[in-house]
């Protein structure tokens, strides 16, 4: 479970978040939408102690981020990043296998190359990737080797930064299908961040919209689209015109 | 005085208190950045793969070019102190001060410098594209302490490596000098050898060891803290890497003429 209350952050004169409430239950899948801008990945990134708040409290399985062992508080946590985020010195497979090729627990090669060639098949890609650089393969096999980093140590939570970014509608597609699979599957509580309206309905099984730094609303995937909120609305709908200004 | 001229030299003035502060922020993130990468050196998990790959890239591939601005340096140096030396007819002093001002002062220096040049912006480069593409965020995500992970085996390879490089870089420097001085200059090669090695003393070899140690760890260090704290895109890494460089060769010099003044 995370609990997020009164959460403020600023950059200089620059508010990005102030005041953000959320809460997502275990196991559940949360979409956090918003304009550019808007401080969506800045909330990733203070749950995972990335960036310190300004101020309010956040709380995974009732731990603080930056309280106790921040080791065993990020084992619980995958995180597929906007850009990929692989390492570029790095083959695939100990991209994906990082985390069970390091600390106390860590795997022998052997073992975590079998747990690499395991996950990248389950995203969908074949085992004569696992030696290839990151550099030799397309953006949406780049996406998915993210996904099977994230997914490898078979983490309680999951995040998704912007997942279908940058892919083909087709691309998009699979990687949504693979998101809420790999949830589904694996019982794992997720937050996706996305601008794609395509993956909101793929993926969430609630919605959170974040707008001038504050969540504007949140409720349940089924009820967006009569949710009556003239901000959410126009977001869903990609108007022009509305209450949010086109021009930030 | 009227209020125009007073605003101006208010704003002069405040101007250069924030010259200052800047100055004295960024020295102290620095020496912060710096006991925190020298602690992680002693503390567990520690990354041997990492470390071996750092001694090979900074120290192996290095060698070539200290060796080649050593070689010259020699070279130009025999040459020149020859020089200078006829005018007091004391020629004979080519080897060995030759062999004393590259062991203790133009060996390190230049080999630091050079070192500066290549490590520093290569560690700042890498390190710098890493925190833009996010893959810094990548390895805390993955429970992994980057300061431990990228900075300090890149500082403790450094440190540990420049010494050897510069005795080497040292040896090849007197090597110039031999070359010019017997081919060019007309020593005889076996009294060229004796000066150099009759007037040598192991405290010469000592302290510009001792330097070397402490260029290599300024070459990492500021390679690792310009590309650590690197600004977003192509610009801030290019930035980040001309700051690592320059920054890297100042400190060079500045703690060159320290360390001098500790062993004269």
């Amino acid at each position: 479970m995370i609990s997020i209350k009164n959460l403020h952050k600023s950059f200089g004169d620059n508010v990005v978040l102030s005041g953000v409430n959320v809460h997502v239950s275990a196991g559940h899948s949360l979409v956090v939408i918003g304009g550019s801008g808007t401080g969506k990945s800045v909330l990733l990134k203070c749950i995972l102690g990335l960036i310190t708040p300004d101020s309010g409290t956040i709380e995974v399985n009732g731990i603080n981020p930056n309280s106790g062992n921040r080791e065993a508080f990020l084992d619980q946590f995958g995180m597929l990043f906007q850009g990929g985020a692989l390492f570029d010195s790095l083959p695939v497979w100990q991209n994906v296998s990082f985390r069970l090729l390091q600390g106390k627990h860590r795997l022998s090669k052997d073992d975590a190359r079998d747990i690499a060639v395991e996950k990248l098949r389950r995203v969908g890609l074949k085992a004569s990737v696992a030696d290839q650089l990151p550099a030799e393969l397309s953006g949406g096999m780049q996406k998915r080797v993210g996904l099977a980093r994230a997914i490898a140590a078979e983490p309680e939570i999951i995040f998704f930064d912007e997942p279908t970014t940058g892919l083909d509608p087709i691309m998009s597609g699979v990687i949504n299908e693979l998101v809420r699979e790999i949830v589904v599957e694996m019982g794992a509580t997720a937050i996706t961040i996305t601008h794609d309206m395509s993956s909101v309905r793929a993926i969430a099984d609630e919605v959170a919209m974040i707008h001038e730094g504050v969540v504007q609303w949140t409720g349940p995937i089924g009820n967006i689209d009569s949710s009556g909120d003239p901000y959410l609305d126009q977001f869903i709908n990609a108007r022009p015109h509305g209450p949010i200004e086109s021009v930030r | 005085m009227s209020n125009s001229v007073i605003q101006v030299i208010d704003g002069f003035l405040a101007n250069i208190g924030r010259t200052v502060l800047a100055l004295f922020e960024s020295i102290g993130q620095l020496v912060i950045f710096a006991a925190l990468a020298v602690s992680h050196i002693f503390r567990p998990p520690f990354y041997l793969g990492s470390f071996g790959r750092q001694l090979m890239h900074i120290g192996f591939f290095s060698l070539p070019v200290v060796g080649l601005t050593a070689l010259f340096t020699g070279g130009a140096l025999a040459l020149q102190i020859y020089s200078g030396g006829a005018r007091f007819s004391a020629e004979a002093v080519v080897p060995s001060v030759v062999a004393i001002a590259m062991v203790r002062e133009l060996g390190p220096v230049l080999g630091g410098l050079m070192v500066a040049g290549r490590v520093s912006a290569s560690i700042a480069a890498e390190l710098g594209t890493m925190r833009v593409t996010e893959q810094i965020d990548a390895l805390t995500t993955l429970s992994t302490n980057p300061m431990k992970y990228l900075v300090a085996p890149r500082l403790l390879a450094a440190t540990l490596v420049m010494p050897i490089l510069v005795f080497i870089g040292d040896t090849i420097g007197i090597m110039g000098g031999f070359l010019v001085g017997t081919n060019r200059l007309g020593f005889n090669g076996a009294t060229y050898l004796q000066n150099t090695w009759n007037f040598l003393e192991a405290d010469d070899i000592i302290s510009g060891l001792i330097k070397a140690a402490v260029f290599g760890f300024i070459v990492a260090l500021l390679g690792c803290y310009n590309g650590y704290h690197s600004g977003r895109g192509a610009m801030g890494v290019g930035r980040a890497t001309t700051n690592a460089v320059v920054s890297a060769s100042v400190l060079i010099l500045a703690s060159n003429y320290i360390l001098t003044e500790m062993f004269f």
